[in-house]
């Protein structure tokens, strides 16, 4: 496992506040321009999600299943999304990073080539959206092997018997879904969000992230006074969807992370 | 299996035992699973718990089966095609007449027991991909006649391809919504189906299509679709005193050749046929055979054979026929496949155009496009076999649907004009 998760909520935990979690789409809308962009975000990040674009997205609304379009139509390959990644931890040695996808992208490559690689470029933990922990079997060796956290989700529609199976074969982080839908649809009930975390964490120690639909700061606070992380995803991918600079862009999207990350709660670093 | 009731005395031809069952986690071998989304795992897990229950209970068969006699017309005929055989000049070619179920193709034997599902777990509302149209309005009917309400995700390509589905379909009532994503076919809108049954499941069913997707789907639509081995075996034994030498099937992502084909699966001397859609040809790039050209991969829930690039992305397929315009396959054919069980042939554009023109003319029965691409590999094999042996393929579905793009293709719309 990733010494470095764990030492990214501590701090948080130390500062008073929740972990604001980033996600951008690697080579969105071009390697490039994907590279000034995730660095413009990481920046005001504890940790990033960086989005390996597949060709079917089934998880993901229409705001990232486009970001995966453009990536891909732009020649995005899974050696640029390592180079990214690359770039990312060189300039910010202490955030945690997180490849975020589906299976058949690693699968092809074989997981422990990809663990390799993917610990080699200083990512942290993975999280693969169609590998549910049972089928953990064909990745959790390899990514166990070099050091890389293994991202679980958990939903309103987990029971029980679930979510002590993911927080028993996760690590790093538990990443609760906010909502019964797909990525980018609207946040669900703050209360029902609140009253599920507090019943998972009575089951773990381990950190709960929240995402999914929180688009405004406002949804951010509320969700970061009782996680220890609030995830956001489509909100940021919209920022740079335009056909605009990419410097205005990078510029738009960090005012926008700085934005989140101020209602985090606790002392302002 | 124990439990599971006797064959009923209304429906002597059927039997309820589950040969070659996945493991526990869906497993066909190294194939198949479940690789799909936290949110949907406990709807998953409770189709595979109401199957199980449903199965076991001989009320479940007994209103099943009464429906596929009385409502579908099942038990279709095995007719023995003698004009075929003897213009094809070797084996005997009997044909099982899946075209003349109600709604003009075999996916009714698989909606009817899923609706029938759905309505045992109280579920007001059913989705569906399609790709040729037919599960589509296979799906429509079953709702219409069950009353609930129904949405059928079709990519805008088929759309273009199989519009008097799409009308027969808004006809029944069922809302057709176009997807515009990837390659607008059905590989897209398996995924626009998926994306709505995550924010639905509570109230929603998702009748899946094929024998793929994530357990229990490959499970449940084989088992749905075994009546049609059955009667073909009970049929031929009767008809002509044994079993066939080969039995041969289209796959698309392997209903129709799951339904023939598992029959037979353990009489060893029963060749398996599964005929791809090879498209342009193998070689051009443009093609949907996914058990001849493709490698192991994870898609829709379940790992199989995938048509994919060296870095895991799904590549576009093509085929003249929507519904073998797929870029995967059943896991449990994948793993027939594998053992040796399978023998693979594919059929291209040209060659199934040129076998629906055939079957029309000489026997008077025109077949769907899919179909078409099983009698053209058929007769290629029955051509080298004697007369004295015997061979049955899957007439999976009537050509009605594919009239405008076979004239289309023929250029007789112009001719017409």
């Amino acid at each position: 496992m990733s010494a470095r998760l764990g030492q990214v909520f501590e701090r948080c935990r130390a500062q008073g506040r929740s972990a604001l979690v980033g996600y951008l789409t690697a080579g969105d809308p071009n390697p490039a321009e994907s590279r000034e962009l995730l660095l413009a975000l990481a920046a005001h990040c504890d940790i990033i999600e960086i989005g390996m674009p597949f060709s079917d997205p089934m998880a993901d609304g229409p705001v990232i299943e486009a970001a995966s379009v453009r990536a891909l139509a732009a020649g995005t390959h899974i050696n640029d999304v390592f180079e990214l990644t690359r770039a990312v931890r060189e300039a910010n040695p202490d955030i945690g990073i997180v490849l975020m996808g589906y299976a058949n992208v690693p699968y092809a490559m074989g997981f422990d080539l990809f663990s390799e690689r993917a610990a080699a470029v200083g990512a942290d933990g993975v999280l693969i959206v169609d590998i549910p922990p049972e089928e953990g079997a064909i990745c959790d060796d390899a990514f166990r092997a070099h050091g890389l956290d293994r991202i679980l989700l958990l939903s309103p529609t987990s029971p029980d018997e679930r979510i002590r199976l993911a927080c028993a074969e996760g690590s790093g982080f538990i990443y609760y879904v906010s909502l019964t839908g797909i990525t980018g649809a609207d946040m669900g009930e703050v209360a029902d969000i609140r009253s599920s975390v507090a019943h998972i964490k009575t089951m773990t120690d381990l950190p709960i992230c929240v995402g999914f639909g929180i688009k405004t700061p406002e949804q951010a606070s509320a969700v970061a006074s009782f996680a220890d992380g609030v995830v956001v995803g489509s909100h940021f991918v919209n920022q740079i969807a335009g056909d605009g600079d990419v410097h205005e862009a990078a510029g738009a999207l960090a005012a926008s992370a700085a934005a989140m990350r101020a209602v985090m709660g606790g002392e302002q670093v | 299996m124990s439990r599971l009731p006797e064959a009923s005395p209304e429906h002597p031809l059927y039997h309820f035992d589950i040969t070659h069952a996945p493991d526990a986690g869906g497993h066909f071998g190294r194939f198949g699973g479940r690789f799909a989304a936290e949110t949907l795992m406990q709807p998953l897990k409770e189709i595979e718990e109401a199957f199980y229950a449903a199965w076991a209970d001989p009320e479940f068969h007994r209103e099943r089966l009464d429906l596929l006699k009385n409502y579908v017309g099942r038990a279709t005929p095995l007719y023995h095609a003698e004009r075929l055989t003897k213009l094809t000049g070797g084996a005997q070619i009997y044909l099982k007449r899946e075209d003349l179920n109600h709604t003009g193709a075999h996916k009714i034997n698989n909606t009817i027991g899923q609706g029938l599902l759905a309505r045992r777990m109280g579920k007001k509302r059913v989705i569906a991909e399609t790709g040729a149209g037919q599960h589509g309005v296979a799906t429509a009917t079953v709702a219409a006649m069950f009353g609930m309400q129904c949405d059928i995700y079709m990519g805008r390509e088929d759309m273009a391809r199989q519009m008097p589905n799409v009308l027969r379909m808004r006809l029944l009532g069922a809302n057709v919504i176009p997807v515009d994503s990837g390659t607008a076919t059905l590989k897209d809108a398996v995924n626009e189906a998926l994306r709505n049954w995550v924010a639905s499941c509570e109230n929603t069913f998702y009748i899946f299509g094929t024998a793929a997707g994530p357990h229990p789907y490959p499970l449940l639509v084989r088992q749905f679709h075994t009546v049609i081995g059955q009667e073909a075996r009970a049929q031929i034994l009767e008809q002509a005193g044994r079993l066939p030498d080969v039995a041969v099937a289209c796959v698309g992502g392997g209903s129709n050749a799951m339904g023939l084909l598992h029959p037979f699966r353990d009489d060893a001397d029963v060749r398996l046929v599964a005929v791809e859609a090879a498209g342009h040809g193998l070689n051009s790039g443009k093609h949907a055979a996914s058990l001849a050209a493709g490698k192991a991969g994870i898609l829709h829930g379940n790992l199989t054979f995938l048509l994919e690039d060296d870095e895991g992305q799904v590549l576009p397929t093509h085929s003249i026929s929507a519904g073998l315009d797929y870029p995967g396959v059943g896991p449990e054919l994948a793993l027939m496949l594998e053992e040796g069980r399978l023998e693979l042939e594919a059929t291209t554009d040209d060659d199934a155009l040129a076998a629906l023109q055939q079957l029309t003319r000489c026997e008077g029965i025109i077949p769907a496009l899919e179909s078409s691409h099983a009698l053209a590999a058929g007769c290629r094999i029955a051509a080298g076999m004697r007369p004295d042996q015997i061979m049955i393929i899957n007439l999976s579905g009537r050509g009605d649907k594919d009239m405008d793009n076979v004239f289309k293709h023929l250029g007789w719309l112009e001719d017409a004009r």
